[in-house]
């Protein structure tokens, strides 16, 4: 038995490998790649946005990946020892950073060119027009097209609190007390300053695909988007922001249904899901929220649960349980007996699955996509949904993969506390020690996976932003002759070796210093 | 029966009757701590949602649906030059936020005008140094202000002010009436200085506009000219500094930029979405819906059949009918249902397939015959003729969900060009509500009939429809609302307007 309602798409079986299909039915695979290129002075919050919007691409289907020139900066020179390093008179420190960008640059051809990447954010400082004619000339050779986000900030105390999270605790400043790290930011922050050309929306950067967020999104300016994705992203960056809140996500208390371990379906909550509804009351009562807002879905249990807190809440038909199709109302034996192909089709890729006259993960990510940005948006929220629901929106927040997904653990009975801390997300499970049943079916191990056969177009598919942390130290291998001599430790004096740091963007002549002997040489 | 798998099985969702309703209060003994205050919990009929009740009375201090948008309602207020597309804004934004469901109107201030001197001479009337054209113009102003509280204290949500606003002392004067009323402003301000933009909106607008009715289209363009000059000494435009405090989007060129200061809530984040994705580039959209299918014949509702033979014949008129239009850069869209793909693939063109293009799900009544609707279900069946729009299939949806659904597509088609979607009955209609300003009440009524493409251009504020039927043959899958809708009405009696099928 096929599964029901699935139509492959031409693109999907194209990638399959299959070439019978002559038509490529996908418009939104047809788009040139995009790089995103952060512009603005340290501390102005440009590798959040980037981790920040890097998470949402993916969690929506778009393969992204951070490219933080930093880290190049940081796998060349081991050891930071100052602001010298940034200082604009350094000249080969301006050289090692130029190469580590130039280094960066040639990895984002290969992740968008080679590695079916769509997007690549580019986290640098970028803030010279030299910098950014560069990146330019890049992407009009690779033909990919560019949007800047510039994160400009004057207030102080957001700089100084952005140091205080994120900048001291960064390698850099591994050794070094919290006064002392803060110091030495701020002077290399100013070493930015003098060269800084923003983007000028009026003269020379008027052609130009940007956005510039003002004071931390008290304004923002939108120059030129140019499409669908550009449009999304402008779109997700009005609506975060940096308030400190929490989130709590939890599933509606036992239900009925439950109990007899069948799926779907809209039963009321069991007598252990009403002392789970009194207990989650109590609970909220002791968090002392202000203005908490309470979600539910359009099922009865979920409402039966917050009808329990006693306060306002809003019914959402997005979140309600993924929709089993035929299999509603069954128990995973039933399925087992009278769908025994589509059982196993499930197991083999559970993100892709659709039950039939039904929906699959990926449709699930879709629906609740309003949701997300409607959260993002929002102060303290509890979100009362669903097993699968509550699988998907866990994803967005913790980073998970499509292949994770659909097995995060997410079990009856226990709140998660979500708490945003510096680039991420920090997770409390909270069991409120009300018995209930056990609803994780874990993935069977002995089960062929399919090689993305269930494919669907119009698709999403979540992916992991790929580690942004650099494997390998890159730098050397762009070289084509392998090098040998890398000092054991590169200190913080640094290394200036443009035959080590080849020019290696496409279409450029790599400008190589003709002997070897002169490579080595100590800076300052 | 819901089974859209292979139709040699016949499984289906158990319609299992949703408990009619559900008590929160607790019944178990070991509770003592439960509150004594919990109201009970009864489904909707119509709307199928969960509603607390107290001493079987629904408690309404809850919103059933969606998010909050506000809370409180909105004026949105144009600023800007005359011919700088406010008013296209003001009532293209209006049909949106309607659409979505938020309740708008626009109150256009120079209608007010209009009515109050039915006969415009010439531009002297908005010259600055014309006391009495002041006078009524700020008159005029007013009354508007005044109809824009009585609709906002009557359950309208966003009413858009649609006039000039050009100086800070006219809209300090809104501010403070906004204040005082408990409404948030959102300022909309269009700057445009591209004179070949001006001039063409004053001729595909301003001419036809009542003001130049007995008026040569040279004549006319010259005085419309001097009337934006009489505004042009006046103009402040929001400034960032002076008006940092507000809340705005100014659209600069056409759409070229946009800044974008301190969006509010919800419902602001949504219009500057929205704004920022509409264009006015010319195009055409082609709206149509697949070619006859198999359960089309048979009378039967919803399913995932094949195309019949006929369905396959308008597949490929519908190819021929697409090359004759040469249309540059089409993109099709279709749903992930069957026999809207099929009847792509006769196009020979790339075409993307979107889940939320699906037929509206019927729930328990999908691949069923009115017939057996009736019969099953008679008083789904009424509520369903009381209120289509609102009205939610047991399982399934209502047109009201198909909107919410539909949204992003809305969207999407707002920012594309020429484009060809094929899709179904009642996402059709809720697609051409959209576009021709249909309200909750008409929208189920439309009339989509297959085989039949529906052009629409964008002409004006508004929107052209050519509705090409393609001369193959169908049934008619167009069920009228019957006359009784009462749920003790006789079977004929709700079978009345079933159209006739195998």
């Amino acid at each position: 038995m096929a599964v029901s309602g699935v139509c492959i798409n031409s693109d999907a079986l194209q990638q399959m490998g299959s070439g019978s299909y002559k038509l490529a039915g996908a418009p939104h695979f047809a788009n040139p790649p995009t790089v995103i290129v952060m512009v603005g002075l340290p501390a102005r919050g440009k590798t959040y946005i980037s981790k920040k919007l890097t998470r949402y691409l993916n969690w929506i289907g778009m393969p992204t990946k951070v490219f933080n020139v930093g880290e190049y900066r940081r796998e060349a020179v081991k050891n930071y020892s100052s602001y010298d390093f940034f200082k604009p008179d350094n000249e080969c420190a301006f050289k090692i950073r130029q190469q580590c960008a130039l280094a960066a640059l040639r990895d984002v051809k290969s992740y968008l060119k080679d590695e079916g990447g769509q997007v690549a954010v580019f986290d640098a400082t970028n803030t010279t027009r030299e910098r950014r004619d560069l990146i330019l000339k890049f992407g009009q050779e690779n033909e990919f097209k560019i949007f800047f986000i510039e994160s400009v900030c004057d207030d102080p105390n957001v700089i100084a609190s952005n140091i205080m999270e994120v900048k001291v605790s960064c390698p850099d400043y591994k050794d070094c007390n919290k006064t002392d790290a803060m110091l030495d930011f701020q002077r290399r922050i100013e070493c930015y300053k003098s060269s800084y050309q923003p983007l000028d929306p009026d003269g020379y950067d008027r052609d130009l695909s940007f956005i510039r967020i003002i004071d931390v999104g008290r304004q923002f300016l939108v120059n030129r988007v140019q499409d669908h994705i550009q449009s999304k992203i402008v779109y997700y960056l009005m609506n975060i922001h940096v308030q400190p809140r929490t989130i709590y996500l939890c599933r509606h208390g036992e239900s009925q249904d439950n109990l007899q371990g069948r799926l779907g379906g809209d039963s009321g909550l069991s007598a252990r899901g009403r002392q789970f509804s009194l207990a989650l009351s109590q609970f909220v009562k002791e968090q002392q929220l202000k203005n908490l807002k309470v979600w539910t879905s359009q099922l009865c249990r979920t409402i039966q649960t917050a009808e329990h807190l006693g306060i306002p809440y809003e019914q959402w038909k997005a979140l309600n349980e993924i929709d089993a199709g035929v299999c509603e109302d069954m128990t995973y034996d039933e399925m087992k007996e009278k769908y025994p192909e589509e059982f196993a089709l499930r197991d083999e890729d559970k993100y892709y699955y659709r039950y039939p006259a039904g929906e699959s993960y990926q449709d699930l990510v879709q629906r609740v996509e309003p949701v997300i940005m409607e959260l993002e948006r929002q102060e303290n929220v509890l979100v009362v949904c669903h097993q699968a629901v509550m699988r998907c929106l866990l994803a967005y927040f913790l980073d998970k993969s499509a292949d994770e997904m659909p097995y995060l653990r997410c079990p009856l009975h226990t709140v998660l506390k979500l708490t945003p801390v510096a680039y991420g997300c920090k997770v409390e499970s909270i069991s409120l020690n009300v018995e209930a049943v056990n609803t994780h079916r874990d993935r069977p191990e002995e089960v062929k996976r399919g090689p993305g056969t269930l494919q669907r177009r119009n698709s999403v598919t979540p992916l992991t932003s790929p580690e942004s942390n650099i494997k390998k130290p890159r730098i050397d291998d762009l070289d084509e002759a392998p090098i040998q001599e890398l000092p054991p430790s590169v200190d913080s004096l640094a290394l200036c070796s443009p035959s080590h740091l080849p020019l290696a963007l496409a279409g450029q002549k790599l400008r190589r210093d003709s002997g070897r002997h002169d490579v080595f040489q100590i800076c300052k | 029966m819901k089974h859209r798998s292979p139709p040699e099985q016949h499984h289906g969702k158990r319609p299992r009757a949703p408990a009619e309703s559900a008590s929160v209060q607790s019944q178990d003994p070991m509770d003592d701590n439960a509150p004594t205050n919990l109201r009970e919990l009864t489904q909707n009929p119509l709307k199928k949602i969960w509603m607390p009740c107290k001493n079987g009375l629904p408690e309404n201090h809850i919103s059933q649906r969606k998010v909050c948008m506000t809370n409180c309602p909105t004026l949105i207020v144009t600023v800007g030059l005359p011919a700088r597309g406010k008013t296209y804004i003001s009532k293209k934004l209006t049909r949106y936020l309607n659409w979505i469901g938020v309740p708008t109107r626009e109150f256009n201030v120079g209608q007010y005008r209009r009515d109050f001197v039915k006969i415009y001479k010439s531009f002297e009337f908005f010259r600055p140094d014309n006391e009495e054209g002041l006078k009524i113009r700020r008159q005029c102003a007013s009354a508007a202000l005044n109809d824009v509280r009585q609709y906002l204290t009557s359950g309208g949500q966003v009413a858009v002010f649609d006039a000039t606003n050009t100086t800070r002392e006219r809209r300090d004067t809104i501010l403070q009436f906004a204040e005082q009323n408990g409404f948030k402003v959102f300022f909309v301000e269009s700057v445009c200085e591209d004179p070949d933009v001006i001039q063409e909106n004053i001729v595909q607008v301003k001419l036809g506009s009542p003001d130049y009715t007995n008026c040569n289209s040279d004549e006319a363009v010259e005085d419309f000219m001097k009337r934006i000059k009489c505004y042009e000494n006046s103009y402040e435009t929001l400034d960032e500094v002076l008006d940092r405090d507000l809340s705005y989007i100014k659209i600069i060129d056409v759409g070229q930029r946009y800044l974008v200061n301190r969006v509010l809530d919800h419902i602001q984040s949504r219009i500057v979405y929205y704004l920022m994705n509409i264009h006015i580039t010319p195009r055409s959209i082609y709206l149509c819906r697949h070619g006859e299918s198999e359960l089309n014949v048979k009378g039967r509702i919803g399913g995932d059949s094949g195309l019949t033979p006929r369905g396959k014949e308008f597949a490929k008129k519908l190819s021929q009918f697409i090359q004759a239009q040469g249309i540059s850069d089409l993109k099709v869209w279709t749903s992930q249902m069957k026999r809207t793909i099929q009847t792509a693939e006769a196009l020979n063109v790339p075409y993307e397939q979107w889940k939320v293009l699906n037929e509206i799900d019927a729930g328990v009544c999908e691949e069923l015959m009115y017939e057996e609707i009736q019969q099953n279900y008679p008083l789904e069946f009424a509520l369903r003729d009381q209120d289509k729009y609102r009205y939610r299939y047991p399982k399934g949806e209502s047109y009201e969900d198909l909107v919410q659904r539909l949204e992003p597509v809305i969207m999407e088609l707002e920012r594309q060009e020429n484009i060809l979607v094929v899709c179904h009955q009642a996402v059709l209609r809720c697609l051409l509500a959209y576009f021709l300003d249909k309200t909750a009440e008409e929208l189920p009524y439309l009339k989509c009939p297959l085989h039949t493409v529906l052009k629409l251009t964008p002409v004006a504020y508004g929107c052209k429809v050519e509705s090409i039927c393609l001369n193959v043959e169908a049934v008619d899958t167009h069920r009228e609302k019957p006359e009784n809708v009462d749920v003790w009405r006789l079977s004929e009696e709700a079978l009345l307007t079933v159209p006739a099928h195998q």
